[in-house]
């Protein structure tokens, strides 16, 4: 097998990560694994299966930091068209209970909705490379279409969530290559004029779902639950939190998934205001380094795709917690790298190594 | 190429430049998010900080009322006559069950439901909390258990738990004194206190149950529970234990009851043995009865008509609440009566030709001996039994005097004994005829009222507490099971009067010609006693020349004896019914020897 280009690819690279991201994400990680025994009632083997995922997603990240920048521009449309015929695939021979979102390759199960996050604004970052900035209204048209398609072939698995972060990507990607505000609005209207239909589209448990949020007292023992219990949660945690292993809420049941998509509910209500407070620190750090990261990428395609992801970990801390203390309806996103959950995490972490890669490059050619 | 380089890199700083604006702006737009969440945080979790913490306290603390466990029942040796078994019930959370009813029919397909146990669960349902346990069915036997235990993913919110079920030994021997527990009614609900029955499922309903429910039932604890979601309990947070019920010994003596009962052989009927001294019953029989233990899980429909419809009505407390015409056992009392007003002495004669007429009345009242009995003094009258000597003697007295007489000694009473539901019987007087049937009192209804009959109407109790006050000489406490009250002088006679009486009632057993003289041979000790027939048919004239054996079971009379032991300084004093018997001296008064024997020979 010929392996030059590979050689080719890393010949002049350094080994080289960012020791200040990566030591903010250890510490989300380590501390994520700490509320995680809390939140599993202390149960040991989730913490662990927990621990050699995310060790599986830094692999994963070092492995995408050490890529060059001029690969994943080039490889982009395949990843994109890759990622496409799984989710027509997942359609066809999905497994999974009530929605089909995975597909079952023997020896692991894959999410392809999970890589169309990094997929999306790739394919969008590598077609608007080189082209002047803001996009012309034919790039503008087809970077909606490559957001549209997937976005809706993971809506109809049906998975709301997921198919909001991949559009949300997408959509970011869009909005930093500096698209007219004038169509950004256009686009707002057309999605608020969509919206009715969109409502026709979803699953009754998706319609559940917005009205619980709307009123969740209105039903306290099944859809709003969820909701209530969170509320609870949050609130009686307050100012410094009943402390670690402290939670009843969760040790006895009344959360729901409180080791997946509720587990900020256990933080605050163990940590209280000033856990959730500096919880919301240490993220914010994570993110702002790796935009400083990224915006030192020598190219547009570095700084958008870079920054895009970064949002995109953000949007993720900001729908989780909205979810949490009711600000938003329950859509099952996680909290970033703490939830127990392998594959959100390996996309999150495989995001950080690429951002890395566009830095090392950069900083190499000014050696 | 360099060109080409030049204008790229141009063309790039542009993008770039367009890029980090709207980086900026985005970094921006999502801190303000940041702090908009955490605005929320803070509002939720200092703000709202007390009203979430209250509901996270009301989500996982329960008070769980404890019921008490019920106090045993013993009798005066110590013996178990009422016990707490333990056994499996299952339960049901009610705000843990979506459809109540689908889970009921599952049950149903299961192990069954009777109509009793659903009424039971819907009362139960309504008067607990949603989140409180309410039994479905109780007393599952192990093949039940299992098969509940086994389609356990069918009946999501259902437990099955182990509790403390009533449980009576000896069953039908001591129903009627004992009583029963069953589950609680709305009834039982108005009159307990809520508070205290919160977690008790079971209560008194007759007999000593009923009656001591109050120290039986104890008082129950309460514990502050955390509970997880699913309504489990978690653990413990703070106990008050609840307070046993009393164990109550009871006067009664098991061996005497059980041979008592056995006495009574084939016969229904009652017998009632007292403890002279402190008026405790050492045996409280009526026959037949019924097995309380069906009663405690909810009777069958059908098993409590069975019950109800029985010729012989078991569940008809007999000693208590049954009336029965004293016949000749009320001529001891008269006679003191006699004796005290000074209308007879001993040595009085009267002649017994086999009929006694008022005068001026056409009326015969009869003697049972054809013929009559001749002369006799009042000892060979009671050993006899004579009635013309009675009806003489009554009408002298008249029925002021009897009345007041019969009175000291209980009749027309209650007795006060520890149990619920007793008749007080009736002691005919002028004011009572007047009162109650609006007329007149006749001299003959005086006469037949001296040998027992007529308007009198008396309970086997009150015949046995009678019996003990004269054998105590008039000194006697009322009969209890259980809290013995002190003795009382009642009847106030000179004491030759007793003796006399006494005389008579010693000849009934010991006297050649005595009615009871047949049993005098297998007494251990000598006693005194009386015999007596209730009619049950008709009265005593010409229009019924019917033998006794040719009447249908259900019309003959009822056979009654009065006695007490040993003659000398006598300490137990019984009365024996025994229904449609015939003859006092051929059926009652074997059945008192029997008991009396015993009593003897088993001296407590």
């Amino acid at each position: 097998m010929n392996l030059n280009w590979l050689i080719r690819e890393f010949r002049h690279q350094p080994f080289r990560l960012d020791p200040l991201l990566c030591g903010l994400l250890l510490l989300l990680m380590v501390l994520g694994l700490g509320v995680l025994y809390s939140a599993s009632d202390a149960d040991l083997g989730t913490v662990w299966r927990q621990a050699v995922r995310l060790g599986l997603g830094v692999v994963l990240m070092i492995v995408a930091s050490q890529i060059t920048p001029a690969w994943y521009r080039r490889w982009a449309p395949w990843l994109y068209a890759v990622g496409l015929a799984l989710l027509v695939m997942v359609l066809v021979f999905g497994v999974g209970r009530g929605a089909s979102r995975w597909l079952d390759l023997g020896v692991i199960r894959f999410q392809p909705s999970e890589m169309m996050k990094i997929g999306v604004p790739l394919m969008l970052a590598a077609w608007l490379h080189k082209k002047p900035l803001p996009p012309g209204l034919f790039d503008f048209v087809v970077c909606a279409l490559l957001i549209a398609v997937p976005t809706l072939l993971i809506a109809s698995q049906p998975d709301l969530g997921t198919s909001l972060l991949v559009a949300a990507g997408g959509g970011m990607l869009l909005f930093l290559s500096g698209v007219r505000w004038r169509w950004i609005a256009a686009g707002a209207a057309a999605a608020v004029a969509g919206a009715p239909l969109l409502w026709n589209m979803l699953h009754n448990y998706q319609r559940n779902r917005v009205l619980t949020f709307i009123d969740p007292e209105s039903d306290p023992l099944g859809q709003g639950w969820n909701i209530i219990q969170s509320k609870i949660a949050v609130g009686t945690g307050g100012l410094t939190g009943r402390g670690w292993l402290d939670s009843t809420q969760s040790r006895l049941e009344f959360l729901p998934e409180p080791h997946t998509d509720f587990i900020l509910s256990v933080i605050a209500e163990e940590f209280g205001f000033v856990g959730v407070a500096a919880l919301f620190v240490l993220y914010a750090a994570i993110v702002l380094r790796a935009i400083f990261l990224a915006s030192q990428a020598r190219d547009p395609f570095g700084r958008m795709l870079g920054a895009s992801l970064m949002f995109l970990f953000f949007v993720y801390l900001l729908v989780n917690a909205g979810m949490v203390s009711g600000l938003m309806p329950v859509v099952g996103v996680p909290l970033p790298l703490v939830s127990y959950g392998g594959t959100s995490a390996a996309t999150l972490l495989a995001g950080f190594g690429i951002i890395m890669s566009f830095y090392s490059r950069r900083k190499m050619l000014k050696s | 190429m360099i060109l080409a380089e030049s204008t790229e890199t141009l063309h790039d700083s542009d993008n770039r430049r367009t890029v980090d604006r709207r980086i900026w702006f985005l970094v921006g737009l999502m801190l303000f998010a940041l702090l908009g969440v955490l605005a929320r945080f803070a509002q939720l979790q200092i703000l709202e900080h007390g009203t979430y913490a209250a509901r996270a306290e009301n989500n996982r603390v329960r008070l769980r009322a404890i019921a008490p466990n019920r106090g045993l029942i013993l009798d005066r040796k110590g013996r178990v006559l009422a016990e707490n078994r333990p056994a499996y019930r299952l339960v049901m959370v009610p705000e843990r069950v979506s459809d109540i009813e689908a889970v009921l029919e599952t049950v149903d397909d299961l192990v069954g439901l009777t109509a009793p146990e659903r009424e039971q669960f819907r009362l139960m349902r309504l008067r607990n909390r949603p989140f409180q346990p309410v039994t479905i069915k109780g007393n599952l036997d192990e093949e039940q258990v299992a098969i509940l235990a086994l389609d356990r993913h069918r009946l999501e919110g259902l437990d099955i738990e182990p509790y403390l079920i009533r449980h009576y030994p000896y069953g039908e021997a001591l129903a009627h004194v004992l009583g029963y527990v069953a589950r609680l009614d709305k009834s039982d609900l108005n009159r307990l206190d809520a508070d205290n029955y919160r977690a008790t499922t079971h209560t008194g309903k007759t007999g000593i149950e009923r009656y001591y429910e109050e120290q039986l039932h104890g008082t129950s604890g309460v514990e502050r529970v955390e509970t997880n979601a699913q309504g489990r309990m978690v653990r413990v947070l703070e106990r008050t234990p609840p307070v046993p019920g009393t164990d109550l010994q009871l006067t009664l003596d098991l061996d005497l009851q059980l041979a008592a009962i056995e006495a009574l052989g084939e016969h229904p009927g009652a017998v009632v043995a007292l403890d002279i001294e402190t008026g405790g019953v050492r045996a409280l029989v009526s026959k037949p009865g019924y097995d309380p233990n069906l009663f405690v899980n909810g009777i069958s429909h059908t098993a409590y008509r069975a019950l109800l419809e029985s010729p012989q009505r078991p569940l008809f407390n007999r000693f208590l609440a049954g009336g029965y015409e004293p016949g000749s056992t009320v001529k001891p009392f008269i006679a003191l009566a006699g004796l005290d007003s000074g209308r007879i002495t001993p040595e009085t004669r009267v002649f017994s030709s086999g009929s006694f007429r008022l005068p001026g009345h056409s009326r015969e009242y009869k003697d049972w001996r054809e013929g009559g009995h001749g002369w006799v003094d009042l000892q060979s009258a009671l050993e006899q039994s004579v009635n013309v000597f009675f009806y003489d003697l009554a009408h002298n007295l008249g029925i002021d005097r009897i009345s007041r007489e019969l009175a000291l000694f209980g009749f027309g009473q209650t007795t006060g004994i520890d149990l619920p539901g007793e008749f007080n019987g009736v002691l005919p007087s002028r004011s009572w005829k007047r009162r109650t049937l609006d007329q007149a009192w006749f001299p003959g209804e005086t006469v037949i009222t001296g040998i027992g009959q007529g308007f009198i109407v008396v309970t086997p109790l009150q015949l046995a507490h009678a019996a003990a006050t004269l054998a105590g000489r008039g000194r006697a406490a009322p009969p209890r099971l259980v809290d013995l009250e002190p003795p009382a002088v009642l009847v106030e006679h000179r004491s030759e009067h007793w003796d006399t009486v006494f005389k008579g009632m010693h000849a009934v057993v010991n006297g050649a010609r005595g009615t009871a003289r047949a049993i005098a041979a297998g007494i251990p000790v000598e006693i005194g006693g009386k015999t007596g027939t209730s009619q049950v048919f008709g009265r005593p004239d010409e229009e019924f020349e019917i033998e006794p054996e040719e009447l249908p079971w259900f019309l003959r009379n009822h056979a009654l004896f009065i006695a007490f032991a040993p003659y000398e300084n006598p300490t137990i004093a019984v009365a024996v019914v025994a229904e449609h018997g015939g003859g006092g001296s051929s059926v009652a008064a074997p059945v008192a020897a029997d008991i009396l024997t015993h009593a003897m020979r088993n001296q407590p």
